[in-house]
């Protein structure tokens, strides 16, 4: 095992007492508890974490926090693998695995860096420039660019862990654990308001964990645990820990993902890996931070190049020695602050080279002289040198800015620490449809502030998140937003806590813009502003060059900030590269718009619970079990599961369909209807309601009668089919396809509440309170009057369309006759919790009468030989008329009816009802087009198709049903039912729609 | 996500609700007394402003009556919600 | 400059400093022949084709923003033409065919890729609906074929084929020729060549209003001041209301936001355009290692370019019920885009009720794989003051006539499309 080769004596926020095994690309580590990956692969002097997405260059370690874009590693092995994770933002947990990405076959050794070699082929959108030839090959040379694409590799199987979901709501909710944010938090729990603190590390603090200032006279982490201590005893404040705060949608709706496991190798049972907040907040304060910037210079993508406020950070919070010399590069004060600390944890800073050509503050010049390091001010580092970084070249850069000097100095060193000025978080602000502003003299895109809210959520921003640099500044600005956010809440705090007193320097001198260092025409070294995406200065020049002048068009064009790290370190640079070329102002170009997320988040966490086989509810009827003990086989309907058929041992699934349509025609069959969509309407007016909403007369619809009855939509289209029956002067009990319940309630409820509102009406689904079957078959009365505990069930008491209430076995049910399937029969409903019980005593008192519980499939059978439609007919694009039912429709107005007159006068011919008859004993394929010829070319005339299709028992033939131009001239003609997908194309005689009982005497009888 | 007052419940996500489409498109009263032309602009045409726009929402998973909402398509932003008969206020917003 | 592995390794050796700009950026002219409001690739195809077909080179695009800054630049990528309706299935495989010819003909390579789009079915209900429309499509001339559930896995492995999902897949339609295509490459492609033909393309360049005389279109007004045109074409999808308006036009159709995402880049996994009518996602993997979905609309009417987290979440959730492997995948990248949603979901291509006034636009969820077929009948109608008759059954009056084409028998409801 490797030993901590580069860890300092002491210092830092790590547990020397708790050491941690992992591994990198199989090789043993170890760290300490508070390290995260990056530090302890650094503590281990690692300098190699990575390879480039497109150049397959090596890169090492750059930041220290979530704008990584190098170190980007595969975390976990088997189904708990992760891709893709910044090295930064993982917490060391024993026997952590990690692995390097894109590269092959090792990360010292890639093939992939042939791309590097090659690079002066591939400029930016070089693949919309060749590829093109021969036409055909394209996907050839894709093959290989998807293999040289992507990054990490996906775990193959199912996701072990489960996620979490949370409401929450709040007064005012501060996004960010820094200076600004712990004291915006305090201030505003202080005044009574209901507060949430997110803060995505583990520890709140931020960047008083790696601050060289002094608080209240203490260290910064003294005073961190003194504000953590009273924000936890804080009643009103709930802090998430871990939490990131991703996204910021309308009404001040924050989503938050808390990372509960991610620092355990698994979660503990029944503990979820993450949990999304969903926090609805009154006020936000958004103390978000701000990320330094690079500078752009020749190779300045080298292992050893660093961002000055990681190297502080390292040092000072995690105790690691980045062991060798190093030179500072920078264009302001901050990158000074790193230098004692690296100096302590044993870096041998030799030199800063400034921009600036006056150099630093009064303070940074005095810790230069203390610790007589030389400055080497108005220069630039001009190129890193090495294939990790083994010395610079520094040249002076000239007063504009443009240009470099012609004397060239070379520095040996191991580590740059660069600093090109710092960019406020401005992502939730931007996301929340806030304006940014370019602020000259801070160099950097800050919120607009006072911007008209109209558009905006109710958010302030506050310390570093503003622009703001010193920590006084931003410690004074949280209490202020604090205040301030309370207060709009509608809260007012008695005493705001006072603004500690903070020892930091106090002569700075301003940041001098430098956005990439200038190269002589002669030059040609890469300096990369997109890390990850290795996006040089010259692409963006070149898609300057070729028109893509517009931010979005450099974005895209050149992938500019599209990376993992979504460009973190890069947009701004990049914006500004764009000006320069452009000859035009920063403002001028504008900056790109910020959407969630804020850092990628796993889908999982997103989709939370309602997954595989919880994605949707599972609907069952209550006489579920009853049907899954006999053996029955199942079919999803929507969201409900309904019997199938119930196929006898040995018997395979045709034949049970076949035996039990035959029995309902021979005797007596009973099937589950308790699926379809029933509605009680009653009220003063619910008569007159239904007679305007149903095609057909509702109004004299007399009690104890029911009516098979269309609805339309008001653009004149089938919505549904459905029964109406009067069960008083003033109630109705409808019933819709199973289907349909849903989109009919709310129709009718719109209507009787919008269009309608005058009528009396009240509406309630019953879909649920209700169960239902079907008892079919010639003997199917004989069947009723044996279970109907002595009540009158005869033709005269209970006719054709009728209805009435008896009991079954005692329970109450409510008695229809209809058919569905062209036999004698009733629909008996009753209570669902009787369900069962009134289930199995229809089969029993069945039982002399050779009843048998059949499925929806043979239900599906006998619909079509009676030449019943279903939503295979009824698919929307169809009207009363296509199927005859136009006799329905009665001459007042209703529902859709002004639009079915367009249909009368002329226009494209409509297709109408009509059946098919299998003229060679093969099935009808369902699906298929009714075609003159199947072997004419293509594409063919297509007359119709099939809406269902089966073997017809009692027929003895394969039949269907189909819609046709011009079925009344097809009749006993000849067509072929073509389905081309499954070869085969089945001549069929075109026939009328009802292949039994024509004259409809069974149902009657 | 949008936060809708249903004038019966109070304020809910949107998600509470079902949403549909304009409110200022009323059905004729009478439809038999306009013309085939003007009834099918009813069923078809819409105005699709953006900006402030009169629509239905029905709180569906809530108390499921429909509600007149004016709602701002080009912000998201909820001006002010009733019971389908209520007037949301002047010309200018439709 | 012609664009070529040639061109490429000679532009290498002058360090790639003497590309010329893929298009000009002309001041506008007073007048021209033809204006075209919209410089997404809908608007640039119409202004290529006008060019290159009907030798009509007057011709300015005018874009409000930056070019395919709209839907162009806001979709899934998908192309495809497995439509059951034959005006549909007609026109969708008429723009398959120039897709297939695309990088050649502008010279730009638009990464077509196809690399079949697959159609999951989950019930017997939607196998006899994609029967119905695979088989409406192959008698139609097009390519579709049934997958039975073992092909379907051995095309995705790793696809949840199991019984035990919520909505077990039985199977699954495939239109082999289906696939993808790099959506902004289609914009600059067209913009590339319609420019090297004369067109004028000119960027932020908002039209603030159309001038008529009588019942004639003469010109638009913009940002940059009036503009004369003897016809004016508009390709604006999703502010298609806002620009007809301006000609004193009500159109059937409402405006909604559609979301996407992307997740971080990845080896490549998923090889094909997987696509579920159940769950409603479609998902596939783009060159650069995205896995990229995109779902069911926000359902409110918007014009903002941005949606809520619930209609993204309900993506998610269907994207890792068919991957299950994609959930512990991060999402990287979300945008909205803003759809014409017609009345019928079957867009409006042809004439507007004002002379030399012309739409291209309703394009529902539908629209980037119409770009160049919409273009070409665009711009075949522009300039024979007609439509083609693959574009015929796109007419306006299609409603009031009762010729309604819906796909899904949806209704008169925009959302439901």
């Amino acid at each position: 095992m490797n030993r901590q080769t580069h860890r300092t004596e002491r210092g830092g926020r790590i547990d020397r007492s708790a050491p941690l095994a992992f591994t990198f690309d199989g090789v043993r580590y170890e760290g300490y508890r508070g390290d995260t990956l990056a530090s302890a692969l650094l503590a281990n002097g690692v300098r190699l974490a990575g390879r480039s997405f497109k150049y397959h260059r090596p890169r090492g370690i750059f930041a220290a926090g979530g704008e990584e874009p190098n170190a980007l590693v595969r975390i976990g092995e088997g189904a708990r693998a992760e891709p893709n994770i910044k090295a930064t933002q993982v917490e060391l947990y024993d026997g952590l695995t990690a692995r390097s990405q894109n590269r092959w076959p090792s990360l010292e050794l890639d093939v992939g860096e042939l791309g590097n070699v090659a690079s002066w082929l591939l400029p930016a959108g070089f693949y919309y420039k060749t590829f093109m030839w021969p036409g055909s090959w394209w996907r050839f040379y894709e093959h290989f660019i998807r293999k040289a694409a992507g990054l990490g590799r996906a775990p193959v199987e199912p996701d072990p862990d489960h996620y979490d979901r949370r409401y929450a709501f709040c007064d005012v909710l501060v996004v960010g654990g820094g200076p600004a944010g712990l004291m915006a938090a305090l201030t505003a729990a202080r005044s009574g308001a209901r507060v949430i603190i997110a803060d995505d590390a583990p520890a709140l603090g931020d960047s008083l964990l790696a601050s060289t200032a002094s608080i209240d006279g203490g260290d910064p982490m003294g005073f961190v645990s003194r504000i953590g201590e009273e924000l936890a005893s804080c009643p009103n404040l709930r802090v998430l820990g871990r939490t990131t705060a991703f996204g910021y949608y309308d009404d001040n709706m924050i989503v938050a993902v808390e990372r509960r496991a991610d620092h355990v190798p698994a979660p503990p049972a029944h503990c979820p890996r993450q949990r999304t907040w969903w926090i609805r907040a009154r006020e936000v304060v958004l103390a978000t931070g701000a990320i330094e910037r690079p500078l752009p210079f020749e190779d300045n993508d080298l292992p050893g190049v660093m961002l000055a406020s990681a190297a502080r950070t390292y040092a000072l919070r995690y105790g690691v020695r980045l062991a060798g010399r190093a030179v500072v590069f920078t264009n302001n004060d901050s990158a000074y602050e790193a230098i004692e600390p690296v100096l302590d944890a044993g870096t041998d800073v030799i030199a800063v080279v400034d921009a600036r050509e006056g150099g630093p503050g009064g303070d940074a010049l005095a810790l230069l002289q203390r610790f007589e390091i030389e400055l080497i001010p108005g220069s630039v580092v001009m190129r890193a040198i090495g294939r990790t970084v083994e010395g610079v070249e520094v040249r002076s850069l000239s007063s504009d800015g443009a240009s470099v000097g012609d004397a060239s100095r070379r520095m040996p060193c191991d580590f740059v620490f660069v600093s090109g000025g710092w960019s406020p978080t401005v992502h939730l602000f931007s996301q929340s449809r806030g304006r940014l502003r370019f602020d000259e003299e801070r160099a950097a895109f800050v919120p607009e502030e006072g911007a008209p809210r109209e558009r905006g959520g109710r958010e302030r921003s506050a310390g570093a998140a503003r622009g703001l640099v010193r920590l006084s500044e931003c410690l004074a600005d949280g209490i202020a937003a604090g205040a301030d956010a309370a207060r709009a809440a509608g809260f007012e705090a008695e005493a705001e806590p006072p603004c500690p007193a903070v020892q930091e320097w106090e002569d700075c001198a301003p940041v001098r813009a430098l956005w990439a260092v200038p190269l002589p025409s002669w030059r040609h070294g890469k300096r990369f502003v997109d890390l990850q995406n290795d996006v040089t200065v010259a692409d963006i020049e070149l898609a300057v060059r070729e028109g893509y002048t517009s931010v979005e068009h450099l974005k895209r064009y050149t992938t500019l900030g599209m990376g993992t790290d979504q460009g973190r370190t890069s947009n701004v640079n990049g914006l500004a590269v764009l000006a320069a070329t452009l000859g035009a102002g920063i403002p001028a170009v504008g900056t790109t718009t910020f959407r969630p997320p804020y850092s990628p988040v796993a889908l999982g966490a997103v989709a939370g619970r309602e997954v595989g086989i919880d994605q949707t509810p599972i609907r069952r009827t209550p006489m579920h079990d009853w049907h899954a003990a006999r053996g029955a086989s199942f079919v999803t309907v929507g969201p409900w599961m309904r019997a199938q058929c119930y196929p006898h041992p040995g018997e395979s699934m045709m034949d049970a369909i076949n035996r039990e349509a035959r029995q309902v025609r021979r005797s007596a069959g009973i099937v589950d209807v308790s699926t379809l969509g029933k509605i009680e309407v009653r009220g003063r007016d619910a008569g007159e309601f239904l007679h305007r909403v149903y095609i057909n007369r509702i109004r004299n619809l007399r009690v104890g009668r029911c009516r098979y009855a269309f609805m339309l939509r008001e653009d004149g289209f089938v919505l549904d089919d459905g029964t109406v029956t009067r069960i008083r002067d003033d109630e109705y009990y409808l019933t819709t396809g199973t289907g349909h319940a849903a989109v009919v309630m709310a129709h009718l409820e719109r209507y009787a509440q919008i269009v309608w509102p005058d009528l009396d009406v009240h509406l309630t689904s019953v879909t649920d309170q209700w169960a239902g079957a079907a008892v079919a078959g010639p003997r199917s009365r004989d069947l009723l009057a044996a279970a109907c505990d002595g009540a009158d069930v005869s033709d005269a008491a209970l006719p054709f369309m009728g209805c009435k209430d008896a009991t079954v076995a005692g329970a109450p049910v409510r008695i229809i006759r209809m058919t569905f399937s062209g036999e004698r029969a009733f629909e008996v409903h009753c209570p669902a919790d009787y369900g069962v019980h009134v289930w199995e005593a229809l089969l029993a008192a069945g039982e002399p009468f050779d009843v048998m519980p059949y499925g929806t499939e043979a239900l599906g059978v006998l619909r079509i030989e009676k030449g019943h439609v279903v939503p295979n007919e009824l698919d929307g694009r169809t009207i009363p008329a296509d199927f005859g039912f136009d006799r329905m429709e009665k001459d007042e107005d209703f529902i859709g009816r002004r639009s079915l007159e367009r249909f009368r006068v002329g226009g494209r011919k409509r297709k109408t009802f009509a059946g098919l008859v299998s003229e060679n004993g093969d099935a009808i394929p369902r699906g298929g087009h009714l075609v003159w010829n199947p072997t004419a070319p293509r594409p063919m005339r297509m007359f119709g198709h099939v809406t269902s299709s089966c073997y017809s028992p009692s027929l003895e033939r394969h039949i269907a049903l189909a819609l046709i131009e011009d079925a009344a001239d097809w009749k006993g003609r000849v067509l072929y039912a073509a389905s081309p997908l499954t070869s085969s194309f089945v001549p069929v005689r075109i026939t009328d729609h009802v292949f039994i009982d024509p004259e409809n005497r069974r149902p009657k009888g | 996500m949008m936060l809708i007052t249903c004038p019966w419940c109070g304020p809910r996500a949107h998600v509470e609700f079902t949403y549909g489409g304009d409110a200022t498109v009323a059905r004729p009263a009478a439809p038999d007394a306009v013309t085939a032309e003007a009834w099918l602009d009813h069923v078809y045409l819409r105005d699709n402003p953006r900006g402030p726009h009169d629509e239905w929402w029905q709180h569906t998973s809530g108390c499921r009556s429909w509600i007149k909402v004016r709602r701002d398509t080009w912000t998201h932003r909820v001006h002010g919600s009733g019971p389908p008969e209520a007037n949301l206020g002047g010309d200018e917003h439709r | 400059m012609r664009y070529s592995i040639f061109s490429l390794a000679r532009n290498a050796l002058s360090r790639h400093r003497r590309w010329p700009r893929a298009w000009r950026s002309p001041e506008p002219k007073p007048e021209y022949d033809v204006v075209i409001v919209g410089g997404g690739g809908h608007g640039l195809a119409a202004a290529y084709y006008l060019a290159k077909l009907h030798g009509i080179t007057r011709v300015a695009v005018l874009e409000k923003g930056w070019l395919g800054g709209g839907n162009t630049g806001r979709n899934t990528t998908i192309v495809r033409s497995n439509y059951l309706l034959e005006p549909n299935a007609h026109f969708y495989e008429h723009s398959l065919k120039l897709w297939e010819g695309l990088a050649h003909d502008l010279n730009y390579n638009v990464m077509f890729s196809q690399r079949a789009v697959v159609n999951l079915t989950h019930t017997d209900a939607q196998i006899d609906a994609s029967r119905r429309r695979g088989n409406a499509m192959r008698l139609n001339g097009i390519d579709a074929e049934w997958l039975s559930l073992g092909e379907v896995q051995a095309m995705i492995p790793l696809l949840d084929c199991s019984p035990n999902a919520r909505f077990p897949i039985n199977g699954g339609l495939v239109q082999r020729r289906g696939g993808t295509a790099r959506h902004d490459a289609v914009a600059w492609g067209f913009a590339r060549g319609a420019d090297a033909r004369g067109v004028d393309i000119i960027q932020n360049c908002e039209v603030t209003g159309i001038r008529r005389d009588g019942a004639r279109v003469v010109g638009v007004e913009t940002t940059r001041g009036y503009i004369g045109a003897k016809k004016v074409g508009i390709a604006v999808a999703g502010n298609s209301s806002r620009l007809a308006a301006m000609a004193g036009i009500r159109l059937p159709m409402e405006s909604h936001v559609l979301q996407a995402a992307v997740t971080e880049p990845l080896k490549p996994a998923i090889h094909t355009v997987v696509t579920s009518g159940a769950a409603h996602v479609y998902i596939s993997q783009t060159d650069k290692g995205e896995i990229l979905m995109g779902g069911s609309l926000d359902f409110y009417n918007s014009y903002a370019q941005r949606g809520n987290l619930p209609a993204l979440e309900h993506v998610i959730q269907g994207a890792i019920s068919l991957f299950p492997f994609l959930s512990r995948l991060r999402l990287m990248r979300t945008w909205g885009g803003v759809m014409d949603m017609t009345m019928d979901g079957s867009p409006i291509l042809g004439k507007l009720p004002v002379e030399g006034l012309y739409i291209d636009g309703g394009w529902c969820y539908g629209g980037f794989k119409a770009t160049p077929g919409a273009g070409w009948c665009h711009a075949w109608t522009i300039a024979n003051d007609e439509p083609h008759p693959l574009n015929a059954a796109f007419r306006l009056d299609r409603f009031h006539r009762g010729e309604i084409l819906d796909e899904k028998g949806a209704g008169a409801s925009p959302q439901a499309h």
